[in-house]
């Protein structure tokens, strides 16, 4: 392919720059026009179905629905599974504004479960409240927010260019100013400059290889590379909590949620080989994970998600959701293997490891306001370090970015954008190009793929990290050396340097937090135990502005908003108030 | 550097004989970008062997022609 001189290049301005469609990149959108921005939503894939919820959501997993449960609970819930490290002013906001996220998506048209009596049907997963509700007709959810961007009246506020990747965020004296990328079917090199940029990209699913071996059957939706975390970092952003990897328990080689959630509530439960349970709480938590690798590595592995003991009609019930929502090819993976749910259970396995705050805590350290420690840089969604996010998270922290940004961008001047950086860019860009012959990104990410699950899968060691960092310092080379001979190449290559960049960051915050915490994601073998006097901290890291070098410092944990019954903080740190009514950013109206 | 085509069976399949001349639906919405109308038939494939088995693909076909089906290594 032919690559484009770096001055011929398709040039896009706008006040909000969102950079991906899906979940939180969305209702980013829609807020930021409300609040009379205009948007441009820039999307490697198609918006419509992009992102997690790219064929819908089976349900909430955290939404706080007045008289069912309080913002204090799920607030001290939160803190607890996160092992007190969390800056509950973050959660806080996910606590309070969750339901009125419900409305709004109700208000657009989405189906959540409500009982006879038209309340919410919110269900107990977690270890005291009940805040995982149902959505029947779930599937429609990105159908629904698509519809939204293009109704009439946001429609002229929202331009969106999909299969257009951005790869960098400009900056100028350390203020965000636009991004730059490419289209990722013709290869044109595009700019943007913004007055705000809202990073909305998603986890960095395509950290560890899955045991079977394939890139893309990750866990997450594999589009999301770690795009988002790579382009933080590089923008001198801070991040959070990158020790604390996601692991989630899934089907064994389908390598999707089966999911205790929706089974739950209908007596499905998990099981070891013997058909005894050995958790007793599902809700996914590091300390869960750590309790389900000892049991499948034990004699009494693997482990199940039992449901055949349940009656017909309720087995075809749960079907009738996971075979239609989310992941609804999980119907013709069971069928492939002659799986019946009434005859077998479903044989459970731990996913490759990857970076994510929707569901663990790694993830770009953010304020209640979504705001980077970079001027005009947002981050939300699963990208941004507010812990067990999840979906209402995103949405609820894509709504509040959305509003932060566009009062921003109002004020903020539009320098000119920095050339030397558009040049880095491209050189990131079409390198590979300029190497037709050189090694394919399949070849060179399933290897820099295999170093992660060889050095950085827990139970982590001093002697592992370093060796993986030593193979993710030698990948530079075969990344450099890597080759692509079309647009659609070269998109996967940019993800390379993105999944190269998240095994460095993870190893090195790895190897940093000398003590183990928050059970699997983070255990090392070495320092076996919970070391409070010394880590009782956020361990942040960012890019030196003067060395370049990977740098970390330790945050406090802010005073406590809410109290956590039968916790005490170790540091003595007292609590805090409550922010007042008004205080915090207004939620939607 | 030396090179040997791959060889790779790929999930996602399409009816030919069904697929509409004209229509891109599919391709159009795949999130990994891994269907294409072939410049020869005119009708939609899987150029890569990239999938997330996710569906939209199929979900969004007009005449039924896509299957998904679970790709080869984990099936
Ligand atoms: C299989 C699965 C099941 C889940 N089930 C539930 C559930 O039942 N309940 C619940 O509450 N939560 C659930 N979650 C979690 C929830 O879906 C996520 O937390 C949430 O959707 C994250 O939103 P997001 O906007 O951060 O990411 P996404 O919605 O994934 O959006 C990220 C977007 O960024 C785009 N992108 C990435 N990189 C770039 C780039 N460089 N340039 C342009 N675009 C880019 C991607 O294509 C994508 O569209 C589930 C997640 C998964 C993966
Ligand atoms: S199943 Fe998903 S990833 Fe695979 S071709 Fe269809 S839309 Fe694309
Ligand atoms: S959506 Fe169906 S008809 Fe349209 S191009 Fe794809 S296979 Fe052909």
């Amino acid at each position: 392919m032919e690559i484009p001189h770096v001055a011929d290049r398709r040039h896009l301005e706008c006040d909000v720059l969102v950079v991906g469609g899906g979940t939180a990149g969305t209702m980013a959108a829609l807020t930021a026009a409300r609040h009379g921005a205009s948007v441009l939503i820039m999307e490697k894939a198609h918006v419509r179905h992009s992102g997690a919820l790219a064929m819908g959501m089976d349900g909430v997993n955290n939404a706080v629905v007045p008289g069912k449960a309080t913002p204090e609970d799920y607030v001290a819930d939160i803190t607890i599974a996160n092992d007190g490290i969390i800056n509950q002013r973050t959660i806080y906001q996910t606590a309070t504004r969750g339901f009125e996220m419900v409305q709004r998506l109700e208000s657009y048209g989405v189906k959540f479960e409500k009982d006879e009596h038209d309340e919410y049907a919110v269900r107990k997963v977690h270890r005291s409240g009940s805040y995982v509700l149902p959505m029947p007709e779930g599937k429609e959810v990105k159908k629904v927010l698509y519809r939204e961007l293009r109704s009439r009246g946001v429609r002229a506020k929202v331009q969106m260019t999909n299969r257009v990747m951005p790869v960098r965020v400009l900056t100028e004296n350390g203020r965000a100013v636009g991004a730059v990328g490419f289209d990722t079917r013709s290869g044109e090199f595009v700019t943007v400059a913004a007055g705000a940029v809202i990073l909305a990209a998603g986890a960095c699913g395509r950290l560890g290889l899955p045991a079977s071996g394939y890139l893309y059957g990750t866990y997450e939706n594999p589009t999301n590379a770690g795009d988002g975390y790579a382009m933080a970092y590089h923008a001198g952003a801070e991040l959070s909590g990158i020790e604390c990897f996601q692991i989630n328990p899934l089907i064994k080689d389908y390598n999707g949620p089966a999911c205790a959630y929706v089974a739950n509530p209908f007596g499905g439960y998990t099981v070891n080989g013997e058909g005894n349970r050995f958790v007793d709480c599902d809700y996914w938590s590091g300390q869960m994970m750590a309790e389900v690798k000892r049991e499948i590595d034990s004699s009494r592995g693997p482990i199940y998600l039992k449901l055949s003991h349940l009656p017909d009609a309720t087995i075809s019930e749960i079907e009738g959701i996971l075979h239609t929502t989310e992941r609804p090819t999980r119907g013709t993976f069971h069928a492939g293997r002659g799986t019946d749910y009434r005859e077998r259970d479903i044989e459970m396995h731990i996913s490759e490891i990857g970076l994510c705050s929707g569901h663990s805590s790694s993830g770009v350290w953010v304020d209640e306001h979504a705001r980077t420690t970079v001027a005009g840089l947002y981050a939300a969604g699963d990208m941004a370090c507010v812990p067990h996010n999840y979906m209402i998270g995103a949405f609820v922290y894509g709504d509040i970015a959305g509003e932060d940004a566009a009062a921003y961008a109002k004020g903020a001047a539009r320098p000119e954008l920095p050339e030397d950086q558009i040049a880095a860019a491209h050189e990131l860009i079409y390198k590979p190009a300029s190497n037709p012959d050189g090694p394919p990104q399949p070849q060179v990410e399933y290897k820099l793929r295999r170093f992660v699950n060889d050095y950085l899968q827990p139970p982590k060691t001093e002697r592992h990290l370093s060796l993986g960092l030593e193979a993710f310092e030698r990948m530079r080379t075969d990344i450099d050396q890597m080759g692509a001979r079309t647009p659609h190449e070269l998109m996967r290559c940019a993800e390379v340097t993105f999944i190269r960049d998240c095994a460095e960051m993870a190893a090195r915050a790895s190897m940093t937090r000398t003590e183990s915490r928050w059970g699997l994601y983070h255990s090392r073998d070495d320092w076996p135990l919970q070391d409070d006097e010394n880590w009782f901290c956020h361990l942040n890291l960012s890019k030196d502005s003067s060395s370049g070098e990977m740098r970390f410092d330790r945050r406090p944990v802010a005073p406590y908003i809410v109290p956590v019954p039968g916790f005490v903080r170790p540091d003595g740190v007292p609590d805090a108030a409550a922010p007042r009514a008004g205080e915090l950013a207004a939620a939607w109206r | 550097m030396a090179q040997a085509n791959f060889r790779a069976d790929v999930p996602v399949t399409v009816d030919e004989a069904k697929c509409i001349d004209g229509c891109t639906l599919c391709v159009d919405m795949c999130p990994l970008d891994s269907l294409a109308i072939h410049p020869e038939t005119k009708k939609a494939y899987m150029h890569v062997d990239e999938c997330w088995y996710c569906g939209p693909c199929a979900a969004r076909c007009p005449v039924d022609a896509v299957t998904v089906n679970i790709p080869y290594l984990l099936r």
